[in-house]
């Protein structure tokens, strides 16, 4: 099955049509020797079909463990997600169409990215959001790409912020010959001595997550002074779901706002497709890379929503361009855009405050249980504990009770997270099967 | 009835409310001076409200489903139902990206035999899943190529060369990664000047980034010298893999002698477009450079799947492994179609794009004469001389008629351009209709000019004012 929906006949047609006696006359410039001829090594020569791939891939998610419980986080957040979601963005009209470089055929996507575009700067307190990029590491790194100049070529980045995110900051700032100072954590959040003493005038930005990797709440305007003391830029690395409880970036002085849209109503998924969003202030609109949606209006007066700001893309600006991205996370973005119109203020802020209480509950009953925290601050969601035992026997009791424990991180701690879908019953659960496996409990 | 233009803000109301919380026993206790001032401004609306929103924005958007979208360069072919399904199996959904191998042995496998088969597909020895678009493989391959010749110690080759027909995320993408871009220009049959290249490649060559089929719909036919050119310069070969729709199953760009390849699943393998997004960007190549693809492997061994490090890797270009169901997607568009099958679908695009080709004729001349591939660009050149009528009036008619316009003014070095690329997935009546209205316009371009100039009427908007958008951009609401 090619999805092809020519007869023979009409192929026969066409073919005499464009004066070809069949396909090889079509292919005529491709050069004798490198035509491929032979039979494909790992693809079956005939496809199968579609009761046969449904069944090879639903055979294939059942050798997926899906856990009843999750108590994993660390950049991937199961929470629940309203049935209204899935159902409007999934609608095929969003779903099969493409950039809205046509207006006019294309109000719903470019309406429906200005409507991301003003939630995702009503969480962040920011000025002006781009269309999306691929997800919150790369937000990370094009936040830093956004702030490099002539004559300030390093970012200085927090260690507490997210090791994968880390990770891509790292090569983005390799490919673009920046040069990338980490800053050391002091009691599980950025040593502020330390950052003051790394940050100069070659500084273009400064980086960190808050609530950082052990989920702990940054102190955001300590940052914010230290980057601004040196005329560095700090961009703020945030989860969207702790923003409808705690400080925005733009209250703390943040000059970007980056972070991954996951938490808003993006399944799990085995780490994507999901959304990077980044916000700045007005001074560095023009340099926000992607799509960005503007509003104007038609010929008639008649309100209107166009890509604007195109001369900073590559498809206009080439070798000059800011970034090179094209495509970005568009239906994870409305999809956002819906959670959060689905929640509003209110739902966000219960989602926010159940996902806290109950990763506090948590952390004392852990405590309670003989696992001591790593550090002291606030948490959100999110908190280390010290393991009494060793860790992996914790989490495989728990794997074994159908719970998805936190993650093992090292000198045996563990990162633990809740959220709303994490009830007391499920924490009460939990804290019975730790406490069977932790000697004199 | 009448739709209103209004934004879900504005249809707020103090006290909505569209779904509930559990009640919670547990409070959170939150420390004054860490708290937001004031609520975030979302919208409180009912859910019925909610859902007339979003379906009113859905009628007033276009995609395949809707109907023709030939916009060339983007391959806007139908995407199977089926690979939906089988993307919303909860198996899938609902796995945690850090959950552990063990944990994931069905999405290894997925990720596993995709790579396999996508290797098989363009030629290459290997794949790495992770780039999250077109654009992000390209961006992950020329990093390849800076650390490839860094390792060599050749740090003389600083630039990359470009012919000026590509895509504008080649020579952007050179650029992120510190090299200079050399243009390359196109001789008069659309494809690349072969003495202008062997002029410009030399020692200081790290890569040539070419799209073959090119952006023209022309199929390089000098492939093999320019291979030539570049090795023999010591310079890599990079293929844009945009337009393999064109050639699966007929030849193969590893054997054509590209060292380094990316896809776009969004394009070629169907996975819906989305709007803009997401996307997946594969890149493949080589044995010499397959250390140094980013992000980790997925190994097979003693009857289980695992993640295995690259030894030279440039390092991870996104967090986690990938657009994960947009790989699913595409693998499960590769079972169904077989090897048989991704040979019907190259051999069909190319076969419909000269259809329409040749059914537009004489009133549309193709900018390049002879066979095309699965796309072809019209020049409007004479058009708007005589009528007055441009490219974009053109494309903006089509609109009225139910077609999404083709890509305009792309490339950049054909005047008045409009790139078609029907795909495989139309039938010869749904040629025949668009061909029949392109017709229709350029009579009506002579007779009444007026009428295309002052198109498209039937839409929820007319022509928008993208001046006054960009000189002073409004880009959020402002209660």
């Amino acid at each position: 099955m090619s999805y092809v929906p020519s007869t023979a006949r009409e192929r026969e047609q066409m073919l005499k049509a464009v004066g070809a006696a069949g396909y090889d006359d079509l292919y005529k410039d491709v050069p004798p020797e490198i035509a491929f001829r032979g039979d494909y090594s790992h693809i079956a020569k005939e496809g199968l079909s579609e009761f046969e791939v449904k069944d090879r891939l639903g055979e294939l998610a059942a050798r997926n463990r899906n856990y009843a419980a999750i108590f994993r986080g660390a950049g991937a957040y199961r929470h629940h997600i309203p049935s209204c979601v899935p159902h409007l963005a999934m609608r095929s009209e969003f779903v099969t169409a493409y950039t809205p470089y046509q207006a006019e055929i294309s109000q719903g996507v470019l309406q429906a990215i200005f409507e991301y575009q003003t939630t995702i700067c009503a969480l962040t307190g920011m000025d002006a959001s781009n269309a999306s990029v691929y997800d919150g590491a790369t937000a990370a790194a094009e936040g830093i790409s956004m702030c490099l100049e002539k004559n300030r070529r390093s970012a200085v980045v927090s260690q507490t912020a997210n090791p994968g995110v880390l990770s891509v900051i790292k090569t983005y700032c390799k490919a673009m010959d920046a040069e990338l100072i980490l800053c050391p954590e002091k009691n599980g959040v950025t040593d502020l001595e330390a950052l003051a003493s790394l940050v100069n005038e070659n500084t273009a930005c400064v980086y960190a997550q808050t609530p950082n990797f052990y989920g702990i709440v940054e102190d955001g305007e300590a940052i914010a002074r230290i980057a601004h003391a040196a005329k560095a830029r700090f961009i703020a690395g945030v989860n969207p779901i702790s923003l409808a409880l705690f400080k925005t970036p733009g209250e703390y002085g943040a000059d970007i706002a980056v972070g991954d849209g996951q938490p808003l109503g993006i399944p799990l998924s085995f780490g994507g497709p999901y959304l990077g969003f980044m916000s700045c202030r007005k001074d560095m609109v023009r340099k926000l890379p992607g799509r960005i949606i503007g509003q104007t209006v038609d010929k008639e007066g008649k309100r209107a929503f166009v890509l604007t700001l195109q001369a900073r893309e590559q498809h206009i600006r080439r070798e000059k361009a800011l970034s090179n991205i094209c495509t970005n996370q568009a239906l994870c973005a409305l999809a956002a855009t819906v959670y959060c119109a689905a929640l509003g203020p209110q739902g966000l802020y219960e989602v926010a405050c159940q996902s806290m209480a109950n990763a506090a509950y948590l952390k004392e009953q852990l405590e309670a249980a003989g696992f001591a925290p790593a550090f002291p601050g606030v948490v959100f969601h999110e908190f280390v504990t010290q393991c009494p035992t060793d860790s992996a026997k914790v989490l495989a009791a728990l794997d074994s009770n159908g719970i998805l424990g936190g993650l093992p991180i090292d000198g045996n701690r563990i990162l633990w997270c809740a959220t709303e879908v994490n009830t007391k019953d499920q924490i009460d659960h939990l804290i019975r099967i730790v406490r069977s496996v932790i000697p004199h409990a | 009835m009448r739709e209103d233009n209004m934004l879900i803000f504005e249809k707020s109301v103090a006290g909505r409310r569209c779904v509930t919380m559990p009640k919670s026993p547990l409070i959170a206790d939150i420390p004054d001076g860490l708290k937001r001032s004031s609520p975030p401004g979302l919208p409180e609306v009912a859910q019925i409200d909610l859902v007339r929103h979003y379906t009113q924005l859905a009628r007033k958007a276009h995609g395949v489903d809707n109907g023709f979208y030939p916009l060339g360069s983007c391959t806007m072919k139908y995407s199977p139902r089926l690979n939906e399904d089988c993307a919303a199996l909860p198996g899938f959904t609902q796995t945690h990206p850090l959950q552990g191998e063990d944990a994931s042995q069905g999405s290894l496998a997925v990720l596993h035999d995709l790579a396999l088969s996508l290797a098989d597909i363009c030629g290459m020895d290997e794949v790495t899943l992770q780039p999250a678009a077109g654009a992000h493989g390209e961006f992950g391959a020329l990093l390849m190529v800076k650390e490839y010749f860094r390792r060599k110690n050749d740090l003389k080759r600083t630039k990359v060369i470009v012919p000026d027909s590509a895509h504008g995320t080649n020579p952007a993408g050179a650029a992120m990664c510190g090299f200079q871009v050399v243009p390359v220009p196109s001789d008069a049959g659309g494809c690349v000047d072969m003495e202008a290249l062997a002029a410009i490649a030399g020692e200081d060559t790290a890569a040539l980034m070419l799209t073959n089929p090119n952006t023209l719909g022309l199929f390089e036919k000098n492939i093999q010298e320019i291979v030539r050119i570049i090795h023999g310069a010591g310079g890599l070969m990079y293929c844009d893999g945009a337009n393999l729709n064109a050639i699966m199953g007929r030849c193969r760009p590893g054997d054509m002698g590209f060292d380094l390849v990316h896809l776009n699943l969004h394009k070629t393998f169907s996975t819906p477009h989305g709007g803009g997004g997401p996307g997946s960007g594969p890149v493949g190549c080589k044995a010499q450079l397959a250390e140094f693809l980013p992000g980790d492997r997925v190994v097979f061994e003693n009857g289980r799947y695992a993640f295995a490090k690259r030894a030279d890797s440039v390092g991870n270009v996104k967090n986690f492994y990938g657009n994960f169901l947009v790989c699913l997607r595409a693998y499960a568009y590769i079972l169904t179609l077989g090897g048989d099958g991704l040979r019907e679908v190259s051999e069909n695009a190319v076969l419909n794009a000269n259809y329409l080709m040749k059914l537009l004729a004489p009133e549309y001349a193709p900018s390049f004469e002879g066979t095309c591939m699965h796309e072809f660009v019209l020049s409007l050149e004479e058009l708007k001389k005589q009528t007055g009528v441009s490219a974009a009036d053109v494309a903006k008619s089509l609109i009225d008629r139910g077609i999404h316009p083709p890509t305009m003014y792309f490339p950049l070095i054909v005047r008045e351009a409009l790139m078609v690329e029907p795909t495989e997935t139309e039938s010869k009546e749904t040629l025949e209709r668009a061909a029949a209205a392109f017709k229709e316009l350029h009579a009506l371009a002579f007779s009444k000019p007026d009428a295309l100039l002052e198109a498209p009427v039937l839409t929820p908007i007319r022509r928008a004012d993208e001046l006054a958008a960009a000189k002073n951009p409004l880009l959020k609401f402002e209660g």
